[in-house]
């Protein structure tokens, strides 16, 4: 079982109280009906479907019941980080080299 | 086959030498969602200084509150509490919502020398993780569940009303069977 961090409690807890809630940092139109069909259709239904760092987000549901965002390695399923919903992509680069195994 | 739910009476539903199950008598229960800037008022209106730390509790007089989300709590009081409380928070000038959910849950409390070990049956957190004083929502066999640790072998179990037979059905073979595991 995955152990993630929520970033409401400030613990770390099993899988088991959350829900993954999709990719992350997907902006809702502010006028949808302006759009063309295939841009809402690139909204609703496209998504980078990354092999490798993802962001994505995570409803601690069975907990605080707040929604957060994480980016989580599609390969290895490790998370990298946790953060509140609403704050900025946190900077990949200084997130994988901190994963980076030691030698 | 599960427990009826019209057993749910005030009592004990099962009592081994591992742990005992029992319902409680039904309080008041009211749910409040607030922003920071709200709880002073809010608190002084319900009584008690509402706990801003996610698991923290916090008592008054008559009444127990939780901190269950970053703006959630519960507040536990006398069924005939209620009322005053709802009339005195409704006076605060600060957006809030203040429900009276008295019926929504039922309380099992679980006491016994291995009530913490019975509990990890279906609860995938470390209960060791929840101080005594302190408690969490959490999930139980699926079930959305608040826990309130009130010792080290006591706590006290608050469930949704349609999973409650199941949970309680589910912790009565639990306790007999950490009894006969160590007759
Ligand atoms: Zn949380």
């Amino acid at each position: 079982m995955l152990l993630i961090h929520c970033p409401y409690c400030n613990e770390t807890l099993p899988e088991a109280e959350f829900t993954y809630a999709g990719e992350a940092h997907i902006v809702r139109p502010p006028d949808p009906s302006a759009l063309s069909d295939d841009e809402w259709e690139g909204f609703l239904f496209i998504r980078s479907n990354v092999r490798g760092p993802h962001y994505e987000r995570w409803r601690h549901m069975h907990g605080c019941g707040r929604f957060f965002n994480a980016v989580r390695d599609t390969v290895s399923d490790r998370f990298l980080t946790t953060y509140p919903a609403g704050q900025p992509r946190p900077d990949l680069a200084s997130l994988t080299a901190a994963s980076e195994p030691s030698k | 086959m599960s427990i009826q739910i019209s057993s749910l009476t005030p009592g004990v539903l099962v009592e081994t030498r591992a742990a005992r199950v029992s319902t409680q008598p039904a309080p008041g229960r009211l749910s409040l969602r607030a922003r920071k800037p709200a709880l002073p008022a809010l608190g002084a209106a319900l009584g008690l200084t509402l706990p801003e730390c996610i698991g923290q509790r916090a008592a008054g007089d008559g009444t127990e509150a939780i901190c269950l989300g970053p703006d959630e709590w519960t507040i536990l009081t006398s069924a005939d509490l209620v009322a005053g409380l709802m009339a005195a928070s409704a006076g605060v000038d600060q957006p809030h919502s203040l429900v009276d959910i008295s019926g929504r849950e039922v309380t099992l409390r679980i006491d016994g020398p291995r009530a913490a070990e019975l509990l990890s049956l279906g609860c995938p957190r470390d209960i060791d993780g929840i101080a005594v004083g302190e408690g969490r929502r959490t999930v139980f066999d699926g079930a959305t569940v608040v826990l309130w640790r009130d010792a080290d072998n006591s706590f006290r179990m608050d469930i949704w009303n349609s999973f409650a037979p199941h949970l309680a059905q589910l912790l009565d073979i639990g306790a007999r069977e950490l009894a006969a595991e160590s007759a």
